[in-house]
C-alpha cells in the first residue's frame, strides 16, 4: 500500500473520498509549516501541553509540599525556579499549573465553540424572527463586562475551577456566535446552498453538513487568537482568588498570592508570568498563521 | 400533441411593493423545451425560481404534471424538478469534491446504488472518472457546469429549468454544453425550461420561445419565427435587431 507518501497525498486526480480530503490537509499542513512564527507557536504549545501531561514523571517535588525553612529560595539545582513563599517549589507547580490553566482553557473552547456556531448558523440561516431572538440574547451577554459577569457567576456559584470554567465559558460564546452568523450570511443565499435547497434537505442538514463546515474556518482562527485572553481570563479570576482554589497550582493564582514579592524576591511572580505570556503569545502567533492558511477569503 | 408538462397561469412575483413578474402565463409540453428571453432585470429568472420553490413570494398557478404546487414543496418534488444555475463557479460547493456534490442528492433521496450512478453520471456529461475526487476549484469552467448538469439529473428528474447555463462560459464551451443539455434531453426524455438573453442559445435549443419584458410575457413565438424576423411585439424586434447586430460585430 502507497498510503501516506507524499505522491499519494499531492496528487491532482485522488482516486478515494479519504485521499482527497488527506490532500486537502496535507496541502493546508505545508501552508502552516512554511510559516516559521506559526510553527514557533505551535511548537510551544505543544511542548507545554506534553509538559503539562507528563508532570507527575518531570516534577521533582510535590507540588503541595511545604518546607516553610527554604521559602522563597533562588533557583537552584535542588529548586530549578525556586520556590514560592510557603517553601514549595515552583518548577513542580508551573509543570503542575499547567494542567489547570491550559486544561480550563480547552474546557472553554469545547464547551464555547459548537454553542457559538450552532447559534450563529441557525441564526443567519433562517434569518427573520429566529435571528432577531438569538442575536439579541447574544447582544445581552456581549453587554456585560466580561470579567464582572464571571466575577458574578463564580460568586453565585462556589469558586473553584468548573465555576470559572462556566463563568468564562457564559461570556466567551457571543463573538463567536457573532462570527458564525456573520459567515452563514455570506453562504447563505448562494447558488450552492441554493442547490443544497433544491436537493430536498431539510434545513438542519444544510446546515450541519453544508453551512457550518465553511464556518469553521475563521472560527478556529477566531479561537486561538482567543486562547490568549481566555488564559490571562483564567489567570484573573484566579488573580482573584475566585478561580482554582489553593494548594492547587493554577498560573493565574500563582501570581496572585505571591504579588507582595514582586521586589524583593522578583522571580516567585514572574515565573508563572512567563508561562502565561508565553502560551498567550504561541496561541496568537498560531492563529495568525492559522488564518493565513485556513481562511477562505484569503485564497 | 403531447400532454402538458408545466402549465404556468397567471403567475405573479412580488419583492415587497415591487411586483416583478406581471401575470406569465405559458405551458410546455413533456419532452418539449420552451425558451425566456428578455433583457436583465425583465423577472424571467424569477419566474424560474418560484417554479423550483426556492421564492415562494407568488401568486397564480405552477402546475407540473398536472400537479398544482405550493409555496412550499416535498421531497418528492425535488426529484422530479431540478435547476442548473447560472454560475458554475458558484453554484459548487467550495469545499466539497465533486463525489461528495453529486452523492449528496442521492444521499437525500435515500436513493441505492451510489457508486454506480455517480461513475454513470460523471460519464453521461462528459467528465473522465479522475474528476470525481477533485474540488471544484481544481476543474474548468465548462467541466463545473458538466457537474452542475450531473449534480441535477443526478435524482432522475423530468422538468430541468436552466437559468442561463451558458453565459458564464465562453463561446467555444458554451456550444458544448448546448450540445449536451440537447443531448440528454433526447435520451431521457426531458422537459427544458431555459432561461437566456441570448436569443441564438435559445433558439439553438427551444422551439418555442416567450419574450419578457418588465415582468410582462409580452410575446411567445415559435424559435423560425424570431429567426425570420416574424415578430410581433415591436420590443421583441428589437432585441433580435440588437443580437444580429452582436453577431455580425466580428
Amino acid at each position: 500500500m502507497t498510503a501516506f507518501s507524499q505522491q499519494w497525498l499531492l496528487t491532482e486526480t485522488p482516486s478515494s473520498r479519504s485521499q482527497a480530503a488527506w490532500g486537502r490537509r496535507y496541502r493546508a499542513w505545508l501552508a502552516l509549516r512554511s510559516n516559521t512564527l506559526a510553527m514557533i507557536g505551535l511548537v510551544v504549545i505543544v511542548t507545554f501541553v506534553v509538559l503539562s501531561l507528563a508532570a507527575p514523571l518531570l516534577a521533582t517535588h510535590d507540588p503541595g509540599s511545604q518546607d516553610l525553612a527554604n521559602r522563597l529560595a533562588r533557583p537552584s539545582a535542588a529548586h530549578w525556579f525556586g520556590t514560592d513563599e510557603l517553601g514549595r517549589d515552583l518548577y513542580s507547580r508551573i509543570l503542575y499549573g499547567g494542567r489547570v490553566t491550559l486544561g480550563m482553557v480547552i474546557a472553554v473552547v469545547v464547551l464555547v465553540a459548537p454553542l457559538g456556531l450552532a447559534i450563529g448558523c441557525i441564526a443567519g440561516y433562517f434569518g427573520g424572527i429566529v435571528d432577531r431572538i438569538l442575536m439579541r440574547v447574544t447582544d445581552v451577554f456581549l453587554a456585560f463586562p466580561r470579567l464582572i459577569l464571571a466575577l458574578a457567576f463564580v460568586a453565585a456559584l462556589k469558586p473553584g475551577v468548573e465555576s470559572a470554567i462556566l463563568a468564562i465559558a457564559l461570556t466567551a460564546w457571543p463573538p463567536y456566535a457573532r462570527l458564525a452568523r456573520a459567515e452563514t450570511m455570506t453562504v447563505r443565499n448562494s447558488d450552492y446552498i441554493a442547490a443544497c435547497r433544491l436537493t430536498g434537505a431539510p434545513s438542519g442538514r444544510i446546515i450541519l453538513r453544508h453551512v457550518a463546515p465553511l464556518c469553521i474556518p475563521s472560527l478556529i482562527v477566531r479561537i486561538t487568537l482567543d486562547m490568549s485572553s481566555i488564559i490571562i481570563t483564567a489567570a484573573s479570576l484566579g488573580f482573584l482568588g475566585m478561580g482554582a482554589q489553593p494548594p492547587s497550582p493554577e498560573w493565574g493564582a500563582m501570581i496572585a498570592t505571591t504579588k507582595r514579592f514582586i521586589f524583593e524576591q522578583w522571580w516567585v511572580p514572574t515565573i508563572p508570568g512567563i508561562a502565561i505570556f508565553m502560551a498567550s503569545l504561541a496561541f496568537n502567533f498560531l492563529g495568525d498563521g492559522l488564518r493565513d492558511v485556513l481562511d477562505p477569503k484569503q485564497r | 400533441m403531447a400532454p402538458v408538462m408545466i402549465d404556468v397561469d397567471q403567475l405573479r412575483v412580488r419583492f415587497g411593493d415591487n411586483e416583478v413578474v406581471k401575470g406569465v402565463s405559458f405551458q410546455v409540453p413533456s419532452g418539449g423545451s420552451f425558451g425566456i428571453v428578455g433583457e436583465s432585470g425583465s423577472g424571467k429568472s424569477t419566474v424560474l425560481r418560484a417554479m423550483s420553490g426556492l421564492n415562494s413570494a407568488w401568486t397564480g398557478r405552477i402546475a407540473i404534471n398536472g400537479q398544482s404546487l405550493g409555496a412550499r414543496r416535498d421531497r418528492a418534488f425535488f426529484r422530479t424538478v431540478q435547476m442548473v444555475f447560472q454560475d458554475p463557479y458558484g453554484s459548487l460547493h467550495p469545499r466539497q469534491t465533486i463525489d461528495r456534490i453529486l452523492s449528496e442528492p442521492l444521499l437525500v433521496h435515500g436513493i441505492s446504488d451510489i457508486e454506480r450512478r455517480i461513475e454513470k453520471a460523471l460519464a453521461e456529461v462528459a467528465l473522465p472518472s479522475t474528476a470525481r475526487f477533485r474540488y471544484p476549484h481544481q476543474l474548468s469552467g465548462g467541466q463545473r457546469q458538466r457537474v452542475a448538469i450531473a449534480r441535477a439529473l443526478i435524482s432522475e428528474p423530468e422538468t430541468l429549468l436552466l437559468d442561463e447555463p451558458t453565459s458564464a462560459l465562453d463561446v467555444s464551451v458554451q456550444a458544448e454544453i448546448l450540445n449536451l443539455l440537447a443531448d440528454l434531453r433526447e435520451r431521457r426524455h426531458l422537459t427544458y425550461i431555459l432561461v437566456s438573453h441570448n436569443l441564438a442559445v435559445v433558439t439553438h435549443l427551444c422551439p418555442q420561445v416567450g419574450v419578457m419584458i418588465g415582468g410582462e410575457m409580452v410575446e411567445q413565438l415559435s424559435a423560425d419565427d424570431l429567426r425570420s424576423g416574424q415578430t410581433m411585439h415591436p420590443h421583441t424586434a428589437e432585441l433580435r435587431a440588437l443580437s444580429v447586430d452582436l453577431e455580425e460585430v466580428p
